[in-house]
């Protein structure tokens, strides 16, 4: 036992506190009363006006934080966290066809970034064809379509796909685009051991949250392994999936319920991955996470720290992880996009601002900021800049970086992170009799959960219980201003016509025979319940297009509609 | 005395309004958030699910006979999806039915999308009580101006078998 | 046209008559205005369905009920395919469990059956379980007949099958689908309940899943017996497996739904059923009508209900001076109602 404080210390301070609770305090209030009756988070934690040493009472200092780099790491994954190297700013961005993000990967690349991050547009999000009737309008305005190999044999055009790693924010898809990248890599003659990055492939929040589903949930967690499992044999430096927790709170959740259902995820997938017979200490040190960072500055610091804790003791305790990097819980951060409003919306750049300084005091490993201009559209080159440059600020000039975990100690931080990692404990374990994340998916839990948080915050504003600056207090009705923000433009239908015609082509002018037998070796192997990574791969190698691919599996998996949960 | 029921004579219908989500981005926040709120506003509210086209949509609102179709689009392709709603709508003989619009819709969009046909474009961070007034004026203005029982067929095309 | 309408009916109006034509001519958007008219009973609506039930064209009505959750509406979404791709019209009442005791109402059953939403020979129409004026009950049985008029071959009507409308509903139906789901006994049980012990077809949905087998025979086993299953003599209920999700059985229950539809017109219990249904609609629309009264009568006088209770006053004269309440305003409008002349005025439906 390391208790940080003796018995003799604490009585001592429990003597003047309760001398401060009864004389001081009580004349403050008189003469100055608190301005709510009642603080909480976000999460609806009622914080106290102050924490001493008494709320750590029995805070075992060596079992609940210990030293970075060692268990249960809730100090830092790394020994030296931002002092040996700073996060990543890993900005994510594209809009367009395969030309402008290749301009834009060759732009990034010449000013010495070799992080690339792909966005794609909502018909490659959801794995239709540019010229599918559902496609309209959508084509190129999210992020980049990617419907066939030649695309992504467009983007990579001149980029040596050896000496760069590109992550891949796609779902459902996932195995078609991370099948492209490979068979492009494969082209240009990298080897597989060279090819790296990370692909989302985090099918089970997507029906709590983000909403890009395609199969149902079983069969979407079944390919999501699928990715997963081929990955580690053939791909060592991929990162197959990105556990992520961002879309849940952005759909609503607290931090809590994004901690715990990102966890519960998380153990769902590693539970797959064991009974697949894959050694845990093989894949576990592939796993990562995706987090958000909102607004209420403390709670965020506190949830990064519990997440780090409890991940390290799922995996040691839960699965019996014995590598170290086992236990790591490596994770990216955005900042929060529905933190963002359209009034006085260069107040944004001071939110994200705050929000991105948390997820530095929580220890992340990468950071994307978002940019001011988001509510109304992708951002424009001007904003997207301004967010960039939010982070340098952050890592050179404030100082923050320079000491690990420089909040570990305060007895808020600290109470805080045991009463955020004690609630989601709570959620893992409802989650846990139900039978796993993918029952409670199947059954609708988190779905409602989130829901129910949603609707409780929005209610909470329109009562002026969550103040937002510009909206509900100070509110602005100052549309000029607004009107002044520039945004970017660009010619959407060229984009989308441009690559309806290049899709036809492909499809034109493609080896029929070839690619009609890879579709079906691929509902085959669909249908057998076999691994349909090495189908895939063949499929997108005889040009087969993404909407196909995924209309097969579709055939075979079924399609997902979700129940009436509102 | 106000728990045991009274006479509902004279109390009008409840205003029904359709909460749709078209097109293929998943950000369905807003639009149940809004759904419920009209619902706890004593609304009947009609919610058609994620990725629908703006004909879908038409159909649904003209078969349930709704007095406001709600749209939430956070997509950026706002102009191809209410331009096809509209025109689908104006085909069915529905263009009395006012359609609204909230979501990621840029200031400068508003003034085309109105013109277009669209009643009311919420920006991001309207309010509820905002979104719950307005769809109550637009649908009891709608029932005020007669409800406009009779239907020109010659303005339909395509119905029945 | 118009006049003929007039001297039939007396009471239609224009206006109505001329949407009753284009609904008749098909026009979604007329079929929809009219749904809403007959929503609630008052002169209108009673004088629309006086109106077209001439034009019925027997159509069948087909009940899908069973448990929350074993996947009704995405099972109607299919049958609605099948029936599509055999050439008939079909129109849905799909009755939303989804509305809370308060407040208004959320209703998301079209959801699964949106993918036939622009299909011309396809109408969905939902209704809340509450909230509705004249009941539940009146909207949709109104609604089927509006559906039989005007040209639908197949009417399903999609309820949890709970409560008292529900019920109602269901036995106006030609044709009980039953529709349950592997898992607990405490479904199967919950089928030896109200509605759901009347089936003529009974299915095991989602049964793609491994405890289907169970729960198809311990199905089996009670039909056997006959503690399910509407019996009729040369009907035997059948017991039938779908995956409405991946689209499997679904012909076969179609070929079994209309199977039964066979065998209700061979035997004449589908003209009898609609007239049966004609009389509960009736009698729904008289007691929804005597309700209103109930209810103002009773409005007025909860005052002196309460202070009547208060002060121990025998229940039996409570009750009786609320009757003379209510028989009193209701008599009142009758004849006020019938002495306009030959305008047949329906009381409280001004």
């Amino acid at each position: 036992m390391a208790n940080l404080f003796d018995e003799k210390a604490l009585k001592e301070i429990a003597e003047k506190y309760t001398e401060w609770e009864e004389k001081i305090v009580p004349e403050w209030l008189s003469r100055l009363p608190e301005r709510q009756k009642e603080f909480t988070t976000l999460s609806g934690i009622r914080v106290k006006r102050l924490y001493t040493p008494l709320d750590l009472k029995d805070f075992d200092y060596l079992s609940k934080l210990g030293f970075p780099g060692d268990y249960p790491f809730t100090r830092g994954i790394h020994a030296t966290m931002y002092r040996a190297r700073l996060w990543t700013m890993r900005m994510f961005s594209g809009y367009g066809g395969p030309e402008e993000t290749n301009k834009r990967l060759k732009f990034l690349i010449e000013h010495g970034e070799t992080g690339l991050s792909l966005a794609f547009d909502y018909p490659t999000l959801v794995g239709v064809d540019p010229d599918d009737p559902m496609a309209e309008g959508e084509v190129g305005v999210v992020g980049v379509s990617v419907p066939t190999l030649l695309d992504m044999e467009i983007i990579f055009d001149g980029i040596d796909m050896g000496s760069v790693t590109t992550n891949m924010t796609i779902n459902p898809p996932a195995p078609v685009l991370l099948s492209f990248y490979v068979a492009a890599a494969e082209k240009q003659g990298v080897p597989y051991h060279k090819i790296g990055g990370t692909t989302q492939n985090d099918p089970l929040k997507e029906f709590i949250a983000q909403k890009s589903y395609v199969f149902p949930p079983e069969p979407a967690v079944k390919v999501a392994m699928d990715l997963i499992e081929w990955s580690v044999k053939h791909l060592p430096k991929w990162n197959p999936i990105s556990i992520s927790g961002y879309h849940i709170r952005e759909a609503g959740a607290t931090a809590v319920q994004e901690l715990a259902f990102t966890l519960a995820d998380g153990i769902e997938y590693v539970r797959q991955l064991i009974a697949r017979g894959l050694d845990v200490d093989e894949f576990a040190p592939r796993l990562s996470f995706f987090f958000a960072a909102h607004i209420n500055f403390f709670e965020e610091i506190a949830k990064f720290r519990a997440a780090r804790r409890m991940w390290a003791r799922i995996m040691k305790d839960w699965f019996g992880a014995k590598k170290k990097r086992s236990m790591w819980m490596r994770f990216h951060v955005q900042t929060s996009g529905v933190s963002l409003v359209a009034q006085e919306p260069w107040n944004n750049i001071v939110r994200t601002a705050i929000e991105a300084l948390a997820a530095v005091l929580g220890g992340a490993q990468s950071l994307h900021t978002n940019s001011f201009d988001e509510p109304f559209r992708v951002p424009s080159e001007f904003a997207a800049k301004i967010a960039l440059r939010t982070q340098q600020i952050i890592a050179y000039e404030t100082g923050v970086a320079d000491v690990v975990d420089p909040l570990g100690g305060s007895y808020y931080v600290e109470w805080l992170t045991d009463e955020i990692e004690e609630q989601a404990w709570k959620y893992i374990d409802r989650i846990e009799r139900m039978g796993g994340m993918l029952e409670a998916v199947k059954n609708g839990y988190p779905q409602r959960e989130v829901m129910d948080a949603a609707y409780r915050f929005q209610k909470e504003v329109e009562e002026g219980k969550r103040l937002i600056v510009g909206v509900n207090i100070f509110r602005s009705e100052d549309i000029e201003e607004i009107r002044k923000v520039p945004l970017l433009e660009f010619d959407q239908r060229e984009i989308e016509e441009r690559q309806k015609k290049r899709v036809k082509m492909v499809r034109e002018m493609r080896n029929k025979q070839k690619w009609e037998r890879a579709l079906n070796e691929l509902r085959r192997a669909a249908e057998r319940g076999e691994n349909i990574m090495p189908y895939v791969l063949n499929a997108v190698k005889a040009y087969a297009t993404l909407g196909e691919i995924m209309g097969t599996l579709k055939e075979v998996y079924g399609v997902y509609v979700e129940p009436p949960e509102f | 005395m106000s728990s045991l029921p009274s006479s509902s004579r004279g109390r009008g219908r409840r205003i029904k309004v359709l909460v749709a989500k078209m097109g293929l981005d998943g950000h369905d926040r807003g639009a149940k958030v809004v759904a419920r709120a009209l619902r706890d506003a004593g609304f009947e509210v009609i919610y058609t699910g994620l990725r629908q086209t703006p004909e879908q949509v038409a159909y649904a609102a003209v078969q349930e006979d709704v007095d406001v179709v709600g749209v939430s689009l956070l997509s950026g392709a706002h102009f191809p999806l209410m331009r096809r709603l509209i025109a689908k709508l104006k085909e069915l003989g529905a263009e009395d039915i006012p359609v609204v619009l909230g979501g990621t819709i840029p200031v400068i969009d508003v003034e085309p999308l109105k013109k277009m046909g669209v009643r009311e474009v919420f920006l991001p961070g309207t309010s509820l009580k905002e979104i719950i007034e307005t769809i109550r004026r637009l649908a009891e203005e709608r029932r005020a101006r007669g409800e406009t029982l009779a239907v020109s067929a010659s303005r339909e095309r395509g119905q029945g078998d | 046209m118009q006049l003929a309408i007039n001297r039939v009916m007396g009471v239609l109006s224009p206006s109505v008559a001329t949407l009753i034509e284009e609904a008749r001519r098909g026009s979604i958007r007329a079929i929809g205005r009219i749904l809403t008219l007959l929503e609630e009973p008052d002169q209108t609506s009673l004088s629309i369905l006086q109106h077209i039930y001439r034009y019925s064209r027997g159509a069948q009505v087909i009940g899908v009920t069973g448990i929350p959750g074993a996947g009704k509406s995405t099972l109607v979404g299919k049958i609605i395919g099948e029936f599509r791709r055999r050439g008939y019209r079909v129109a849905v009442v799909a009755i939303d469990p989804s509305s809370p005791l308060t407040r208004g109402s959320l209703m998301g059953d079209r959801l699964r059956m949106q993918e036939h939403a622009t299909d011309p020979g396809v109408f969905i129409r939902s209704l809340p379980t509450r909230g509705l004026k004249g009941g539940l009950s009146v909207a949709a049985l109104a609604a089927i007949e509006a559906f039989d008029a005007f040209g639908y071959d197949k009417i399903i009507v999609e309820t949890v099958g709970v409560g008292q409308s529900e019920v109602d509903v269901m036995h106006a139906a030609h044709t009980i689908v039953v529709v349950t789901m592997p898992g607990a006994g405490d479904d199967i049980q919950a089928l030896k309940a109200g509605v759901m012990e009347i089936g003529d077809i009974y299915v095991v949905n989602k049964s793609d899943k491994p405890e289907a087998r169970q729960t198809y025979e311990y199905l089996s086993f009670a039909l056997e017996k006959e503690e399910v299953g509407r019996e009729a003599p040369g009907w035997t209920p059948r017991l039938l497996k779908t995956s409405a999700v991946m689209g499997q059985g679904i012909k076969e229950l179609v070929d079994t739904i209309e199977e039964h539809h066979r065998f209700i017109h061979k035997t004449g219990l589908a003209a009898k059923k609609v007239v049966e249904r004609r009389a509960l609609l009736a009698k729904l629309i008289v007691e929804s009508i005597i309700a209103r009264y109930v209810d103002e009568a009773f409005g007025g006088l909860v005052e002196r209900i309460v202070k009547a209770i208060e002060g121990n006053e025998p229940l039996p004269n409570i009750v009786m001076e609320a009757l003379r309440e209510a028989a009193k305003r209701l008599y009142e409008d009758v004849r006020s109602g019938t002495d306009g002349g030959s305008k047949a005025n329906i009381p409280g439906c001004s």
